[in-house]
C-alpha cells in the first residue's frame, strides 16, 4: 500500500516568492490496484510521481510504502524497496545497449527469451532492438517503449508510469494496454499511471484528478470518469465563452 | 616469461598462454619468444631495433600477436615494426604495450608501426596500452602508426588506452587507396595528472576510398586530452570523423577535428562533442537500483565499450 500524507513540494521563484507545485497531497493507494492520475497540464502530476521515486525531495509531508516511511530514502534505496518509475522523457545513453539497460533493470544478465518477453510486451521485436544502442538513433516512441520495458523487467511492487502513451503508435499502444491489464489482473503489482488516454483510464480501479498541486477528486472510476467527461474544460470561463 | 609479464599480457592482449599462430613477445627491450607459421614470417631487423612481419598473399584467418612488456624502471624502448601484408590476405594483428613501473624513473616505449597492406587485403589491428606499478616513475607511451592501403585494401584499427599511462602522444597516419576502407576506433581514458594527445591523419587518396573515425574519451581528475583528427579527401570518397568526450572533475579536453577536401567529389563530415554525464542518465540508473557511483561506472563502461 502506498500512503501519501500532506505532501508538499515548493520551489522558490526568481522574485523570491514560494511557488507550491504540490500543495497538500494526501492519497492512499491499496495494494494491487491500478490507479490513473489525470488532470490538466502543469497541475503537479509528474512532480508527484517523481517525488514518490525520490527524484524530487518534498518540502513537507510523508510517503509510506508497505508500511515503511520512505520519505527520506535515497532514489537507490527506494528502488530496492520496490518503487519503480518510467520517465516521461527517458534519457538516452551513448554506448549502452537495450539489453544492457534491461539487464540492469532486471538485476541479472538477460536470457534471449527474457529480452524477447519484455520487449514484446511493449510492441518491439527483440531481434531488431536487443543489440541496439539506446542513443539518438532511436525515435522518441522507441526510447519510450524501451523505458517501459525496463520497468517491466524490474518486477517491482509499485510501478509508476508517466504518460506511457506519449509518442507511441496505435499498434504498440494496444499492446501496452494489454500488458497493463495483465499485470493488474495477475495482481503482480500496484500500478500508478499518469495518463490522459481514455483507453488507459478505462482500465483503472480508481482515478485521481490532480489540479493546481492538489487532489481535486479521487474515487472509483465509475464515479470520477463521468465527472471528467462532463467538464472537459475546467474553470476557464474565457475558453467556454470562446466555444 | 615471469608472472608479472603474463599479468600485463592479459591486460593488453587477453593472453593467458602463448597464442595460436605467429607471435613475437618483446620484454624489456629484448625479443623474448617468437613463433612463425608457414604463411607468416617474423624477422629481426638488421639496421635498427624491431621486426618485419611478412604475411604471404592469400593468407586467411591467421593472427599475429606482437605484445610488448616493460617491467624495468627507467627503460626507454624504441622499436620499429614493419608489416607487409600480401595481396588478398585476411589477418588479425594484436599489438599493445603494458608497462609496470615499480621505480622512480620514467619507463617509456615508443612503437613505430608501418603497415603496407596489399591489394584487397584485410587487416584487423588491435592495440591496447596499459600502465601500472606502485613507483613514482612515469609510464610513457608514444606510438606512431602509419598505414598504406593499396587498391581495395581495408584496415580496422582498434586503439585503446584505458588506464595507467601518464603521458602519451599518439600519431596515426592512414593513406587509403582506391576502393579501400579505414575504420579507426579510438578509446581513451585519462585520470590523475595524465596527459594524452592524439593526432590522426586519414588521407582518402584513391577514388571510392572510405574513412571512418570514431573517437570516444573520458577525462577524469586533473588530466588533459587533446585530439586532432583530420580527414583529407584527395579523390571522390567518403570520410566521417566523430569525436565524443565525457569530461569529469577538473579535466581539460580539447577536440580539434578537421576535414580537408581537395576534390570536388570528396564528401566529408565531422562531428565533435564534449560534455559531462547528463544528470538524467545517473538518475535513471539510480531508479533501477544502482548507487550513484555504480550508475556513473556503467555509463562510462557503456560509452567506452
Amino acid at each position: 500500500m502506498l500512503e501519501i500524507s500532506h505532501l508538499r513540494y515548493e520551489v522558490t521563484t526568481e522574485d523570491g516568492s514560494e511557488l507550491g507545485i504540490l500543495r497538500d497531497v494526501s492519497l492512499t493507494i491499496p495494494e494491487g490496484k491500478l490507479v490513473v492520475i489525470t488532470g490538466p497540464n502543469g497541475g503537479g502530476k509528474t512532480t508527484l510521481a517523481r517525488t514518490i521515486m525520490g527524484l524530487n525531495q518534498p518540502t513537507g509531508g510523508t510517503i509510506r510504502w508497505n508500511g515503511t516511511d520512505i520519505t527520506n530514502l535515497s532514489i537507490t534505496d527506494r528502488a530496492k524497496a520496490g518503487v519503480s518509475y518510467g520517465f516521461q522523457q527517458p534519457p538516452r545513453f551513448k554506448g549502452l545497449k537495450v539489453k544492457d539497460l534491461i539487464s540492469l533493470a532486471a538485476g541479472r544478465e538477460l536470457t534471449p527469451s527474457d529480452g524477447c518477453r519484455y520487449l514484446t510486451q511493449v510492441g518491439l521485436c527483440a531481434d531488431d532492438y536487443i543489440d541496439r544502442e539506446v542513443d539518438a538513433s532511436l525515435s522518441g516512441g522507441e526510447v519510450k517503449r524501451i523505458e517501459i520495458a525496463t520497468i517491466l523487467a524490474r518486477g517491482a511492487g509499485l510501478l509508476i508510469f508517466d504518460e506511457p502513451e506519449a509518442g507511441i503508435d496505435l499498434w504498440s499502444f494496444a499492446k501496452l494496454t494489454e500488458t497493463f491489464e495483465r499485470i493488474h489482473k495477475n495482481g503482480d503489482a500496484t500500478l500508478l499511471i499518469i495518463s490522459h488516454q481514455e483507453r488507459i483510464i478505462q482500465l483503472a480501479d480508481e482515478i485521481v484528478v490532480i489540479e493546481k498541486g492538489e487532489v481535486a477528486s479521487h474515487g472509483p472510476r465509475e464515479e470520477i470518469f463521468p465527472q471528467i467527461m462532463a467538464r472537459t474544460l475546467p474553470g476557464c470561463g474565457f475558453m467556454k465563452e470562446g466555444l | 616469461m615471469e608472472k608479472l609479464d603474463w599479468k600485463l599480457l592479459k591486460e593488453i592482449a587477453e593472453l593467458e598462454k602463448t597464442p595460436i599462430g605467429a607471435y613475437n613477445f618483446r620484454v624489456n627491450g629484448q625479443s623474448d619468444e617468437r613463433q612463425t607459421t608457414a604463411n607468416i614470417d617474423i624477422q629481426t631487423k638488421a639496421d635498427k631495433p624491431g621486426i618485419d612481419i611478412i604475411v604471404k598473399p592469400g593468407t586467411k584467418g591467421e593472427s599475429v600477436h606482437i605484445p610488448v612488456v616493460l617491467t624495468e624502471t627507467g627503460l626507454k624502448d624504441l622499436v620499429y615494426n614493419d608489416f607487409f601484408i600480401g595481396e588478398g590476405a585476411d589477418v588479425d594483428i594484436v599489438a599493445g604495450c603494458g608497462i609496470h613501473n615499480a621505480g622512480c624513473e620514467t619507463s617509456q616505449h615508443d612503437g613505430i608501426h608501418v603497415f603496407h597492406v596489399g591489394k584487397n587485403a584485410k587487416v584487423r589491428y588491435v592495440e591496447r596500452h596499459y600502465g601500472e606499478g606502485e613507483g613514482t616513475g612515469e609510464r610513457v607511451l608514444n606510438p606512431r602508426t602509419e598505414v598504406y592501403l593499396e587498391e581495395g585494401a581495408s584496415i580496422t584499427l582498434e586503439m585503446t588506452q584505458i588506464a595507467g599511462v601518464d603521458s602519451t602522444i599518439r600519431d596515426t597516419v592512414v593513406v587509403v587507396g582506391a576502393g579501400g576502407e579505414c575504420i579507426l576506433n579510438e578509446k581513451l581514458l585519462t585520470d590523475g595528472h595524465q596527459r594524452a594527445e592524439s593526432n590522426m591523419e586519414i588521407i582518402l587518396a584513391g577514388e571510392g576510398a572510405t574513412g571512418r573515425v570514431v573517437s570516444r574519451s573520458v577525462g577524469k581528475g586533473e588530466s588533459v586530452q587533446i585530439f586532432r583528427p583530420c580527414m583529407t579527401g584527395k579523390a571522390a570518397g567518403f570520410g566521417h570523423v566523430q569525436c565524443d568526450s565525457i569530461i569529469m572533475d577538473n579535466a581539460k579536453i580539447k577536440s580539434i577535428p578537421a576535414i580537408d577536401a581537395q576534390d570536388l567529389n570528396a564528401q566529408l563530415i565531422h562531428e565533435a562533442a564534449i560534455g559531462k554525464i547528463a544528470g538524467d542518465q545517473i538518475l535513471k540508473l539510480m531508479t533501477l537500483g544502482l548507487t550513484e557511483e555504480e550508475a556513473e561506472e556503467k555509463i562510462l563502461e557503456g560509452f567506452l565499450n
